[in-house]
């Protein structure tokens, strides 16, 4: 096997939960399907609008449906190997826990700052040792290098922690997209710590 | 004090604050944030009873809205 074989068959034993399908979580999402993860835990209330596309991994035929079912269907065109568990609805606590209980990682890939720390509460005082990988700071354009990711124990941050949304400062492709794909770092990071390649 | 405050030392006049004070004293000034004392969550209610001591090593992160 070829060492990316030898990885996405190693990443089969692993689900990960991602909390949120927006800009964060859709294309977080596909970075992990592509590697081969094994299992994807995903939720979400909201469906496609025509303005979410300038960010969110989802196709203009798609503006309308149910980002969960958008997502799953997306997925499965990547790679028609990862099982996808979608959930159409708004998470509060108990939802974080029954959910996510079994995920070997969650992300937390929320818009709202209330739902941020929602999870993060739940999750570091309910569900240790549980890592969390949270994304914090991405609107605009530009400032690629303050993006950075840090870690406190199972809570792994990603962004640049300043660009709030605002009317001035939207949420974009490339800023948001950096900061999914830095959160699905992470998880690769937390999943393949005992991963050793074979010849 | 000398503390650790984001993976930064950190020398204080103070030789404890309470949670609060130390978020003044700072200028974290969003109104979501989550803080960490030495790897524990302090929940926003014991924001004012809970206090950051020489040594310690604290998490403060600023809740941004977007995603």
């Amino acid at each position: 096997m070829t060492l990316p074989e030898q990885i996405s068959n190693y990443l089969k034993q692993f689900t990960v939960g991602i909390a949120g399908c927006g800009g964060l979580g859709s294309n977080c999402a596909v970075a992990l399907a592509r590697v081969g993860i094994g299992r994807l835990i995903i939720a979400d209330f909201d469906i496609v609008t025509e303005q979410n596309l300038n960010r969110q991994y989802y196709f203009h035929d798609q503006i309308g449906r149910l980002k969960v079912h958008a997502l799953r269907d997306n997925i499965q065109r990547i790679n028609p190997d990862v099982v996808v568990k979608a959930f159409d609805m708004k998470l509060c606590v108990s939802d974080v826990i029954e959910l996510f209980s079994g995920c070997n990682v969650i992300v937390e890939a929320f818009d709202k700052a209330e739902m941020k720390q929602m999870i993060i509460e739940t999750v570091l005082t309910k569900m240790q040792p549980k890592p969390l990988v949270v994304g914090v700071g991405m609107a605009g354009w530009g400032k690629s290098t303050i993006i950075g990711a840090r870690n406190s124990g199972n809570l792994f941050i990603c962004g640049d922690e300043v660009s709030e949304v605002s009317d001035e400062l939207p949420v974009l492709a490339p800023r948001v997209g950096m900061v999914a794909n830095m959160q699905a770092n992470e998880v690769l990071e937390i999943l393949l710590k005992d991963f050793r390649p074979t010849n | 004090m000398k503390i650790i405050l984001n993976n930064r030392n950190e020398s204080l006049e103070a030789d404890q604050l309470t949670i609060n004070e130390l978020l003044v004293v700072k200028n974290f000034t969003f109104k979501m944030l989550v803080v960490k004392v030495n790897g524990e969550l302090v929940r926003r209610r014991d924001f004012d009873s809970t206090t950051v001591k020489d040594g310690d090593d604290v998490l403060v992160l600023h809740l941004i809205t977007g995603g």
